[in-house]
Protein backbone atom coordinates (compact mmCIF):
# COMPACT_ATOMS: atom_id res chain seq x y z
CA UNK A 1 0.00 0.00 0.00
CA UNK A 2 2.98 2.09 -0.41
CA UNK A 3 3.23 2.50 -3.38
CA UNK A 4 0.12 3.47 -4.58
CA UNK A 5 0.11 5.28 -7.82
CA UNK A 6 -2.89 6.47 -10.02
CA UNK A 7 -1.12 3.83 -12.60
CA UNK A 8 -2.63 1.17 -10.95
CA UNK A 9 -6.14 1.92 -11.67
CA UNK A 10 -7.07 0.15 -15.03
CA UNK A 11 -7.88 3.27 -17.21
CA UNK A 12 -11.44 1.20 -17.81
CA UNK A 13 -13.24 1.17 -14.53
CA UNK A 14 -14.98 -2.40 -14.16
CA UNK A 15 -17.95 -0.39 -12.04
CA UNK A 16 -20.18 1.52 -14.60
CA UNK A 17 -21.12 4.68 -13.92
CA UNK A 18 -24.01 5.40 -11.86
CA UNK A 19 -26.45 6.44 -14.82
CA UNK A 20 -25.79 3.42 -16.92
CA UNK A 21 -28.43 0.77 -17.27
CA UNK A 22 -26.33 -2.22 -18.23
CA UNK A 23 -26.38 -5.57 -15.78
CA UNK A 24 -24.50 -5.43 -12.43
CA UNK A 25 -22.80 -8.16 -11.22
CA UNK A 26 -23.82 -9.08 -7.81
CA UNK A 27 -22.27 -11.62 -5.38
CA UNK A 28 -23.74 -15.30 -5.66
CA UNK A 29 -23.93 -15.36 -9.18
CA UNK A 30 -26.62 -12.69 -9.16
CA UNK A 31 -27.14 -10.27 -11.45
CA UNK A 32 -29.21 -6.59 -11.25
CA UNK A 33 -30.80 -5.99 -14.26
CA UNK A 34 -32.36 -2.99 -15.18
CA UNK A 35 -35.94 -3.19 -16.05
CA UNK A 36 -38.51 -0.30 -15.60
CA UNK A 37 -37.19 3.08 -17.38
CA UNK A 38 -38.74 6.20 -15.01
CA UNK A 39 -41.50 6.88 -17.71
CA UNK A 40 -42.69 3.44 -16.68
CA UNK A 41 -42.15 3.87 -13.16
CA UNK A 42 -44.00 7.06 -12.93
CA UNK A 43 -47.01 6.26 -14.87
CA UNK A 44 -47.51 2.72 -12.88
CA UNK A 45 -47.99 4.68 -10.10
CA UNK A 46 -49.68 7.30 -10.96
CA UNK A 47 -52.34 5.20 -12.59
CA UNK A 48 -52.52 2.80 -9.58
CA UNK A 49 -53.33 5.46 -7.73
CA UNK A 50 -55.89 6.57 -10.41
CA UNK A 51 -57.62 3.31 -10.75
CA UNK A 52 -57.79 2.70 -6.79
CA UNK A 53 -59.51 5.95 -5.99
CA UNK A 54 -61.41 5.21 -9.53
CA UNK A 55 -62.90 2.45 -7.89
CA UNK A 56 -63.53 3.04 -4.64
CA UNK A 57 -65.02 6.34 -5.63
CA UNK A 58 -67.01 4.49 -7.93
CA UNK A 59 -68.42 2.24 -5.69
CA UNK A 60 -69.86 5.37 -4.24
CA UNK A 61 -71.49 6.35 -7.26
CA UNK A 62 -72.67 2.96 -7.74
CA UNK A 63 -74.85 2.98 -4.57
CA UNK A 64 -76.40 6.08 -5.64
CA UNK A 65 -78.54 3.54 -7.52
CA UNK A 66 -77.21 -0.15 -6.93
CA UNK A 67 -79.32 -1.77 -9.80
CA UNK A 68 -77.81 -2.42 -13.61
CA UNK A 69 -80.16 -2.64 -16.67
CA UNK A 70 -79.53 -3.59 -19.85
CA UNK A 71 -80.18 -1.25 -22.59
CA UNK A 72 -81.53 2.23 -23.33
CA UNK A 73 -83.04 2.83 -20.45
CA UNK A 74 -83.48 1.33 -17.21
CA UNK A 75 -86.51 -1.09 -16.40
CA UNK A 76 -86.95 -0.30 -12.67
CA UNK A 77 -88.97 -3.39 -11.67
CA UNK A 78 -86.37 -5.79 -13.51
CA UNK A 79 -82.70 -4.53 -13.39
CA UNK A 80 -80.34 -7.37 -14.15
CA UNK A 81 -78.08 -7.20 -11.79
CA UNK A 82 -79.06 -5.85 -7.83
CA UNK A 83 -75.66 -4.96 -6.36
CA UNK A 84 -75.65 -5.23 -2.80
CA UNK A 85 -74.15 -2.22 -0.07
CA UNK A 86 -70.07 -1.83 -0.12
CA UNK A 87 -68.52 -1.33 3.88
CA UNK A 88 -67.79 2.44 4.09
CA UNK A 89 -64.53 1.89 4.51
CA UNK A 90 -64.74 0.39 0.77
CA UNK A 91 -65.57 4.01 -0.62
CA UNK A 92 -64.15 7.49 -1.44
CA UNK A 93 -65.06 9.60 0.52
CA UNK A 94 -66.12 7.32 3.78
CA UNK A 95 -69.57 7.04 3.66
CA UNK A 96 -72.42 7.41 0.80
CA UNK A 97 -71.48 10.78 -0.76
CA UNK A 98 -72.63 10.73 -4.52
CA UNK A 99 -71.75 14.45 -4.89
CA UNK A 100 -68.51 14.25 -3.13
CA UNK A 101 -67.55 11.02 -4.69
CA UNK A 102 -68.16 12.28 -8.50
CA UNK A 103 -65.35 14.65 -7.83
CA UNK A 104 -63.13 12.23 -6.65
CA UNK A 105 -64.26 10.59 -9.67
CA UNK A 106 -64.30 12.56 -12.32
CA UNK A 107 -60.52 14.35 -11.36
CA UNK A 108 -58.94 11.32 -11.18
CA UNK A 109 -60.32 10.11 -14.31
CA UNK A 110 -58.76 12.54 -16.19
CA UNK A 111 -55.31 11.77 -14.44
CA UNK A 112 -55.80 7.96 -15.55
CA UNK A 113 -56.48 9.52 -19.07
CA UNK A 114 -53.90 11.67 -19.41
CA UNK A 115 -51.41 9.59 -18.08
CA UNK A 116 -52.77 6.54 -20.16
CA UNK A 117 -52.35 8.58 -22.99
CA UNK A 118 -48.64 9.74 -22.35
CA UNK A 119 -47.71 5.69 -21.46
CA UNK A 120 -49.20 4.45 -24.65
CA UNK A 121 -47.66 7.24 -26.63
CA UNK A 122 -44.49 6.29 -24.86
CA UNK A 123 -45.07 2.76 -25.18
CA UNK A 124 -45.64 2.49 -28.93
CA UNK A 125 -42.92 5.73 -29.91
CA UNK A 126 -39.98 3.54 -28.02
CA UNK A 127 -41.10 -0.13 -29.53
CA UNK A 128 -41.16 -0.99 -26.20
CA UNK A 129 -44.88 -2.17 -26.05
CA UNK A 130 -44.22 -4.38 -29.20
CA UNK A 131 -40.93 -5.50 -27.26
CA UNK A 132 -41.98 -6.59 -23.80
CA UNK A 133 -45.82 -6.96 -23.79
CA UNK A 134 -46.80 -7.55 -27.64
CA UNK A 135 -46.33 -11.88 -27.57
CA UNK A 136 -44.23 -13.55 -29.74
CA UNK A 137 -45.21 -17.09 -31.97
CA UNK A 138 -42.69 -18.47 -30.47
CA UNK A 139 -45.05 -17.42 -26.67
CA UNK A 140 -47.98 -18.15 -28.04
CA UNK A 141 -46.78 -21.67 -28.60
CA UNK A 142 -45.66 -22.05 -25.19
CA UNK A 143 -49.47 -20.62 -23.61
CA UNK A 144 -50.29 -24.17 -22.32
CA UNK A 145 -47.28 -25.15 -20.76
CA UNK A 146 -47.00 -21.63 -18.70
CA UNK A 147 -50.54 -22.27 -17.89
CA UNK A 148 -49.39 -25.35 -16.32
CA UNK A 149 -46.20 -23.47 -14.70
CA UNK A 150 -49.13 -21.06 -13.49
CA UNK A 151 -51.05 -23.19 -12.01
CA UNK A 152 -48.13 -24.99 -9.77
CA UNK A 153 -47.64 -21.52 -8.93
CA UNK A 154 -44.17 -21.96 -10.44
CA UNK A 155 -42.40 -18.80 -11.82
CA UNK A 156 -39.14 -18.44 -13.15
CA UNK A 157 -36.06 -15.93 -11.14
CA UNK A 158 -33.34 -16.92 -13.04
CA UNK A 159 -32.89 -15.30 -16.60
CA UNK A 160 -35.93 -16.24 -18.08
CA UNK A 161 -37.05 -14.02 -15.93
CA UNK A 162 -36.06 -11.06 -17.52
CA UNK A 163 -38.64 -11.41 -20.23
CA UNK A 164 -42.32 -11.57 -19.04
CA UNK A 165 -44.05 -14.92 -19.73
CA UNK A 166 -46.89 -15.37 -22.23
CA UNK A 167 -49.75 -14.98 -19.82
CA UNK A 168 -47.77 -12.02 -18.24
CA UNK A 169 -48.10 -10.68 -22.09
CA UNK A 170 -51.48 -11.03 -22.57
CA UNK A 171 -53.01 -10.17 -19.57
CA UNK A 172 -50.98 -6.84 -19.76
CA UNK A 173 -51.74 -6.09 -23.41
CA UNK A 174 -55.18 -6.79 -22.72
CA UNK A 175 -55.51 -4.62 -19.68
CA UNK A 176 -54.09 -0.99 -21.46
CA UNK A 177 -55.58 -2.30 -25.14
CA UNK A 178 -58.85 -3.54 -24.13
CA UNK A 179 -59.54 -3.17 -19.90
CA UNK A 180 -58.76 0.20 -19.20
CA UNK A 181 -60.06 1.89 -22.79
CA UNK A 182 -63.35 0.29 -21.59
CA UNK A 183 -63.67 2.07 -19.08
CA UNK A 184 -63.26 5.22 -20.71
CA UNK A 185 -65.37 4.35 -23.58
CA UNK A 186 -68.24 2.87 -21.45
CA UNK A 187 -67.44 5.87 -18.75
CA UNK A 188 -67.56 8.32 -21.67
CA UNK A 189 -71.45 6.58 -23.29
CA UNK A 190 -72.91 7.89 -19.89
CA UNK A 191 -72.31 11.21 -20.20
CA UNK A 192 -75.02 13.24 -21.66
CA UNK A 193 -72.83 15.49 -23.11
CA UNK A 194 -70.75 13.84 -24.74
CA UNK A 195 -73.77 11.83 -26.24
CA UNK A 196 -74.74 14.82 -28.25
CA UNK A 197 -71.33 13.85 -30.57
CA UNK A 198 -73.48 11.43 -32.51
CA UNK A 199 -75.16 8.43 -31.10
CA UNK A 200 -71.97 5.75 -32.87
CA UNK A 201 -70.65 4.90 -28.89
CA UNK A 202 -73.73 4.86 -27.76
CA UNK A 203 -74.89 2.87 -30.12
CA UNK A 204 -71.90 0.73 -30.13
CA UNK A 205 -72.56 0.11 -26.24
CA UNK A 206 -76.25 -0.53 -27.12
CA UNK A 207 -77.22 2.79 -25.08
CA UNK A 208 -76.61 4.05 -21.82
CA UNK A 209 -78.07 1.47 -19.27
CA UNK A 210 -75.57 -0.60 -20.94
CA UNK A 211 -72.73 1.19 -20.71
CA UNK A 212 -72.99 1.74 -16.84
CA UNK A 213 -73.70 -1.76 -16.93
CA UNK A 214 -70.54 -2.68 -19.18
CA UNK A 215 -68.34 0.17 -17.07
CA UNK A 216 -69.36 -1.91 -13.85
CA UNK A 217 -68.41 -5.00 -15.77
CA UNK A 218 -65.00 -3.84 -16.64
CA UNK A 219 -64.24 -2.38 -13.28
CA UNK A 220 -64.52 -6.17 -11.76
CA UNK A 221 -62.09 -7.02 -14.31
CA UNK A 222 -59.55 -4.22 -13.03
CA UNK A 223 -60.42 -5.29 -9.44
CA UNK A 224 -59.98 -9.19 -10.35
CA UNK A 225 -56.72 -8.10 -12.26
CA UNK A 226 -55.48 -5.54 -8.54
CA UNK A 227 -55.96 -8.60 -6.78
CA UNK A 228 -54.24 -11.16 -8.86
CA UNK A 229 -50.93 -8.90 -9.91
CA UNK A 230 -50.80 -8.16 -5.83
CA UNK A 231 -51.00 -11.56 -4.97
CA UNK A 232 -48.11 -12.47 -7.43
CA UNK A 233 -46.35 -9.86 -6.90
CA UNK A 234 -46.27 -10.67 -3.20
CA UNK A 235 -45.47 -14.29 -4.38
CA UNK A 236 -42.16 -13.91 -6.64
CA UNK A 237 -40.57 -11.29 -4.11
CA UNK A 238 -42.42 -8.42 -2.86
CA UNK A 239 -39.28 -6.49 -2.20
CA UNK A 240 -38.00 -7.45 -5.97
CA UNK A 241 -40.79 -6.51 -7.65
CA UNK A 242 -40.95 -3.26 -5.20
CA UNK A 243 -37.58 -2.13 -5.84
CA UNK A 244 -37.58 -2.97 -9.35
CA UNK A 245 -40.95 -1.02 -9.86
CA UNK A 246 -39.29 2.14 -7.56
CA UNK A 247 -35.88 2.06 -8.67
CA UNK A 248 -35.71 0.33 -12.06
CA UNK A 249 -33.63 -2.55 -11.02
CA UNK A 250 -34.12 -6.31 -10.75
CA UNK A 251 -32.45 -8.80 -8.81
CA UNK A 252 -31.68 -12.36 -11.35
CA UNK A 253 -31.16 -15.13 -9.60
CA UNK A 254 -28.44 -17.50 -11.17
CA UNK A 255 -29.76 -20.18 -13.25
CA UNK A 256 -29.65 -23.84 -11.36
CA UNK A 257 -28.82 -26.04 -13.68
CA UNK A 258 -25.13 -24.88 -14.56
CA UNK A 259 -24.36 -24.52 -18.63
CA UNK A 260 -21.54 -27.47 -18.89
CA UNK A 261 -19.96 -26.00 -21.79
CA UNK B 1 -40.67 31.02 35.77
CA UNK B 2 -41.84 28.12 38.29
CA UNK B 3 -42.39 24.73 37.06
CA UNK B 4 -46.32 25.03 37.09
CA UNK B 5 -46.56 27.73 34.97
CA UNK B 6 -43.59 26.59 32.70
CA UNK B 7 -46.06 23.74 32.19
CA UNK B 8 -49.10 26.19 31.45
CA UNK B 9 -47.20 27.72 28.75
CA UNK B 10 -46.12 24.45 27.28
CA UNK B 11 -49.72 23.00 27.23
CA UNK B 12 -50.69 26.60 25.75
CA UNK B 13 -48.06 26.48 22.95
CA UNK B 14 -48.77 22.94 22.20
CA UNK B 15 -52.32 24.21 21.84
CA UNK B 16 -51.47 27.12 19.97
CA UNK B 17 -49.54 24.81 17.57
CA UNK B 18 -52.47 22.58 17.65
CA UNK B 19 -54.85 24.79 16.51
CA UNK B 20 -52.48 26.37 13.60
CA UNK B 21 -51.78 22.74 12.17
CA UNK B 22 -55.79 22.22 12.49
CA UNK B 23 -56.21 25.66 10.79
CA UNK B 24 -53.31 24.62 7.72
CA UNK B 25 -54.99 21.18 7.95
CA UNK B 26 -58.50 22.82 6.81
CA UNK B 27 -56.42 25.27 4.28
CA UNK B 28 -55.08 22.13 2.92
CA UNK B 29 -58.12 20.11 2.49
CA UNK B 30 -59.76 23.44 0.89
CA UNK B 31 -56.77 23.45 -1.10
CA UNK B 32 -57.57 19.83 -2.35
CA UNK B 33 -61.20 20.40 -2.63
CA UNK B 34 -60.71 23.01 -5.14
CA UNK B 35 -57.71 20.84 -6.84
CA UNK B 36 -60.76 18.02 -7.33
CA UNK B 37 -63.41 20.82 -8.48
CA UNK B 38 -60.70 22.04 -11.49
CA UNK B 39 -61.88 18.81 -13.07
CA UNK B 40 -65.54 20.33 -13.90
CA UNK B 41 -63.81 22.84 -15.44
CA UNK B 42 -61.63 20.89 -17.64
CA UNK B 43 -64.76 18.57 -18.76
CA UNK B 44 -66.86 21.78 -19.87
CA UNK B 45 -63.80 23.27 -21.74
CA UNK B 46 -63.69 19.56 -23.64
CA UNK B 47 -67.09 19.46 -24.02
CA UNK B 48 -67.18 22.43 -25.50
CA UNK B 49 -64.31 22.16 -27.75
CA UNK B 50 -65.70 19.01 -29.40
CA UNK B 51 -69.36 19.31 -29.34
CA UNK B 52 -70.86 21.78 -32.39
CA UNK B 53 -72.74 24.27 -30.21
CA UNK B 54 -75.71 22.94 -31.65
CA UNK B 55 -75.13 19.47 -31.59
CA UNK B 56 -78.20 17.46 -30.67
CA UNK B 57 -78.66 14.66 -27.65
CA UNK B 58 -79.98 11.63 -29.43
CA UNK B 59 -83.33 11.59 -29.92
CA UNK B 60 -85.39 8.06 -30.09
CA UNK B 61 -88.60 6.15 -31.38
CA UNK B 62 -92.53 6.76 -29.60
CA UNK B 63 -92.36 2.91 -29.10
CA UNK B 64 -89.02 3.41 -26.81
CA UNK B 65 -90.89 5.51 -24.50
CA UNK B 66 -90.20 4.68 -20.81
CA UNK B 67 -94.06 3.15 -19.26
CA UNK B 68 -92.18 3.85 -15.97
CA UNK B 69 -90.40 7.55 -16.10
CA UNK B 70 -89.46 7.65 -12.59
CA UNK B 71 -90.54 10.70 -11.06
CA UNK B 72 -87.77 12.10 -8.94
CA UNK B 73 -86.82 14.94 -6.23
CA UNK B 74 -89.81 17.09 -5.75
CA UNK B 75 -92.76 15.24 -6.93
CA UNK B 76 -95.53 17.39 -4.90
CA UNK B 77 -94.73 20.60 -4.28
CA UNK B 78 -96.22 22.02 -0.94
CA UNK B 79 -96.07 25.70 -0.78
CA UNK B 80 -99.27 27.56 -0.85
CA UNK B 81 -98.77 29.85 -3.97
CA UNK B 82 -98.13 26.38 -5.94
CA UNK B 83 -101.02 24.83 -4.30
CA UNK B 84 -103.26 27.51 -5.39
CA UNK B 85 -102.80 28.01 -8.75
CA UNK B 86 -102.83 24.04 -9.18
CA UNK B 87 -105.68 24.02 -7.42
CA UNK B 88 -107.10 26.14 -10.67
CA UNK B 89 -105.47 23.84 -12.96
CA UNK B 90 -102.67 26.61 -13.53
CA UNK B 91 -105.48 28.91 -15.55
CA UNK B 92 -103.89 31.80 -13.26
CA UNK B 93 -100.27 30.78 -13.92
CA UNK B 94 -98.01 33.01 -15.26
CA UNK B 95 -94.42 32.20 -16.19
CA UNK B 96 -92.52 35.60 -15.73
CA UNK B 97 -89.41 36.20 -17.77
CA UNK B 98 -87.23 39.06 -16.06
CA UNK B 99 -84.12 40.35 -14.91
CA UNK B 100 -81.52 41.61 -17.96
CA UNK B 101 -84.01 41.38 -20.93
CA UNK B 102 -84.81 44.57 -22.79
CA UNK B 103 -88.78 43.88 -22.18
CA UNK B 104 -89.87 41.98 -19.81
CA UNK B 105 -92.78 39.31 -20.41
CA UNK B 106 -95.36 37.27 -18.64
CA UNK B 107 -96.74 34.68 -20.09
CA UNK B 108 -100.08 32.46 -19.16
CA UNK B 109 -99.49 29.01 -20.21
CA UNK B 110 -101.99 29.64 -23.30
CA UNK B 111 -99.95 32.07 -24.70
CA UNK B 112 -96.66 29.84 -24.24
CA UNK B 113 -98.27 27.18 -26.12
CA UNK B 114 -98.96 29.52 -29.67
CA UNK B 115 -94.97 30.68 -29.44
CA UNK B 116 -92.61 28.21 -31.50
CA UNK B 117 -92.25 25.12 -30.23
CA UNK B 118 -90.59 21.68 -30.62
CA UNK B 119 -91.47 18.25 -29.62
CA UNK B 120 -88.17 15.66 -28.60
CA UNK B 121 -88.31 12.10 -27.41
CA UNK B 122 -85.26 12.15 -25.23
CA UNK B 123 -83.28 9.63 -22.83
CA UNK B 124 -83.40 11.64 -19.20
CA UNK B 125 -80.13 10.53 -17.20
CA UNK B 126 -80.25 10.91 -13.46
CA UNK B 127 -77.08 12.06 -11.44
CA UNK B 128 -77.67 8.76 -9.76
CA UNK B 129 -77.25 6.31 -12.63
CA UNK B 130 -80.64 5.68 -14.56
CA UNK B 131 -82.29 6.91 -17.65
CA UNK B 132 -86.01 6.99 -18.89
CA UNK B 133 -86.96 7.97 -22.12
CA UNK B 134 -89.25 10.60 -22.49
CA UNK B 135 -91.49 12.69 -25.58
CA UNK B 136 -91.47 16.31 -24.31
CA UNK B 137 -93.43 19.12 -26.30
CA UNK B 138 -92.91 22.72 -25.00
CA UNK B 139 -91.95 26.50 -26.10
CA UNK B 140 -88.29 26.83 -27.04
CA UNK B 141 -86.78 28.81 -24.88
CA UNK B 142 -84.34 30.61 -27.56
CA UNK B 143 -87.63 32.12 -28.85
CA UNK B 144 -88.67 33.59 -25.95
CA UNK B 145 -85.29 34.89 -24.88
CA UNK B 146 -84.91 36.73 -28.27
CA UNK B 147 -89.02 37.80 -27.60
CA UNK B 148 -87.45 39.47 -24.29
CA UNK B 149 -84.38 40.61 -25.81
CA UNK B 150 -81.65 39.91 -23.75
CA UNK B 151 -79.18 43.04 -22.80
CA UNK B 152 -75.44 42.19 -23.64
CA UNK B 153 -74.65 41.92 -20.30
CA UNK B 154 -76.63 38.96 -19.50
CA UNK B 155 -75.25 35.61 -19.13
CA UNK B 156 -76.71 33.02 -17.68
CA UNK B 157 -80.40 32.64 -17.42
CA UNK B 158 -81.66 31.37 -14.00
CA UNK B 159 -85.01 29.34 -13.31
CA UNK B 160 -86.84 30.39 -9.78
CA UNK B 161 -89.07 27.11 -8.66
CA UNK B 162 -91.93 26.80 -6.58
CA UNK B 163 -90.72 23.83 -5.13
CA UNK B 164 -88.69 22.92 -1.63
CA UNK B 165 -87.06 19.73 -0.94
CA UNK B 166 -88.30 20.02 2.44
CA UNK B 167 -91.72 20.62 1.64
CA UNK B 168 -92.25 23.64 3.86
CA UNK B 169 -92.96 27.53 3.09
CA UNK B 170 -89.05 28.61 4.39
CA UNK B 171 -87.36 25.82 2.71
CA UNK B 172 -84.54 27.07 0.21
CA UNK B 173 -87.08 27.01 -3.33
CA UNK B 174 -85.81 24.45 -5.78
CA UNK B 175 -83.52 26.77 -8.46
CA UNK B 176 -81.23 26.06 -11.54
CA UNK B 177 -79.15 28.16 -14.45
CA UNK B 178 -77.86 27.37 -17.77
CA UNK B 179 -75.41 29.61 -19.78
CA UNK B 180 -76.47 31.13 -23.53
CA UNK B 181 -74.93 28.18 -25.46
CA UNK B 182 -77.42 25.35 -23.47
CA UNK B 183 -80.40 28.50 -23.46
CA UNK B 184 -80.24 29.07 -27.24
CA UNK B 185 -79.54 25.30 -28.28
CA UNK B 186 -82.43 23.72 -30.40
CA UNK B 187 -83.30 21.35 -27.92
CA UNK B 188 -83.54 23.54 -24.56
CA UNK B 189 -87.22 24.11 -24.46
CA UNK B 190 -89.60 24.92 -21.47
CA UNK B 191 -91.88 21.55 -21.71
CA UNK B 192 -95.68 21.61 -20.95
CA UNK B 193 -96.55 18.08 -21.98
CA UNK B 194 -95.30 15.29 -21.54
CA UNK B 195 -95.87 11.82 -24.01
CA UNK B 196 -98.15 13.58 -25.40
CA UNK B 197 -100.69 14.62 -22.61
CA UNK B 198 -100.33 17.61 -19.98
CA UNK B 199 -97.24 17.63 -17.92
CA UNK B 200 -98.40 16.09 -14.84
CA UNK B 201 -97.42 17.57 -11.07
CA UNK B 202 -94.78 14.85 -10.35
CA UNK B 203 -92.80 15.76 -13.86
CA UNK B 204 -92.99 19.34 -13.10
CA UNK B 205 -96.31 20.68 -13.92
CA UNK B 206 -96.70 23.32 -15.27
CA UNK B 207 -93.46 23.84 -17.25
CA UNK B 208 -90.44 22.46 -16.54
CA UNK B 209 -86.91 22.89 -18.40
CA UNK B 210 -85.01 20.09 -21.22
CA UNK B 211 -81.36 20.84 -21.22
CA UNK B 212 -80.75 17.29 -23.30
CA UNK B 213 -77.21 17.62 -22.80
CA UNK B 214 -76.89 17.81 -19.24
CA UNK B 215 -78.10 15.32 -16.30
CA UNK B 216 -81.57 15.37 -14.83
CA UNK B 217 -81.00 17.71 -12.03
CA UNK B 218 -80.68 20.48 -14.57
CA UNK B 219 -84.08 20.10 -15.72
CA UNK B 220 -85.85 22.62 -13.21
CA UNK B 221 -89.59 21.58 -12.53
CA UNK B 222 -92.19 23.63 -11.77
CA UNK B 223 -90.55 26.73 -12.93
CA UNK B 224 -91.97 30.38 -11.35
CA UNK B 225 -90.30 32.96 -13.34
CA UNK B 226 -86.98 32.87 -15.36
CA UNK B 227 -84.16 35.75 -14.91
CA UNK B 228 -81.36 36.46 -16.95
CA UNK B 229 -78.11 37.69 -15.06
CA UNK B 230 -74.94 38.26 -15.44
CA UNK B 231 -73.56 35.74 -12.15
CA UNK B 232 -75.62 33.84 -9.78
CA UNK B 233 -73.01 34.80 -7.41
CA UNK B 234 -75.75 36.67 -5.01
CA UNK B 235 -78.49 34.14 -5.68
CA UNK B 236 -78.93 31.60 -2.80
CA UNK B 237 -75.69 29.29 -2.08
CA UNK B 238 -73.77 31.69 -5.37
CA UNK B 239 -73.06 28.18 -7.30
CA UNK B 240 -76.09 28.33 -9.51
CA UNK B 241 -78.17 25.68 -8.50
CA UNK B 242 -79.90 24.18 -5.40
CA UNK B 243 -77.51 20.89 -5.94
CA UNK B 244 -74.48 23.11 -7.13
CA UNK B 245 -74.72 24.58 -3.58
CA UNK B 246 -75.04 21.27 -2.20
CA UNK B 247 -71.50 19.64 -3.74
CA UNK B 248 -72.75 19.11 -7.69
CA UNK B 249 -71.08 20.01 -9.95
CA UNK B 250 -72.78 23.17 -11.86
CA UNK B 251 -71.81 21.85 -15.27
CA UNK B 252 -73.73 18.28 -15.50
CA UNK B 253 -72.17 17.28 -18.67
CA UNK B 254 -71.29 13.52 -17.54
Amino acid sequence: MTDQTVDDVPAEAPVPAPTSHEDRPLPGGRTDTFRHPVWVRVGHWVNATAVIILLMSGANILLAHPHLYWGLKSTFAEPRLDIPTFPDWLLIPQGRNLAEARRWHFFFAWLFVINGLVWLAFSFITRRFQRRLWPTGQDLKGFWPSVKEHARLHFPKDDEARAYNVIQKLTYAAMVLVVLPMMLITGLSMSPGFNAIGGVLLELMGGRQSARTLHFLSASLILLFLLVHVGLVIWTGLFNNMRAMITGWFVIEPSKEEDPS
Amino acid sequence: MSGLSRRSWLARALATAGVMALSACERGSQLGTRLLVSAESLTKAAQRLILPRDALAPEYEASQISRDFKPNGSIDPAAADYLALRANDFADYRLEIGGLVERPLSLSLAELRIRPSRTQITKHDCVEGWTAIGQWSGAKLSALLDEAGLKPEAKYIVFHCFDALTQTEDGPRYYESIDLIDARHPQTILAYDMNGEVLGVPHGAPLRLRVERQLGYKHAKYIRRIEAVESFDHIEGGKGGYWPDRGYEWYAGI
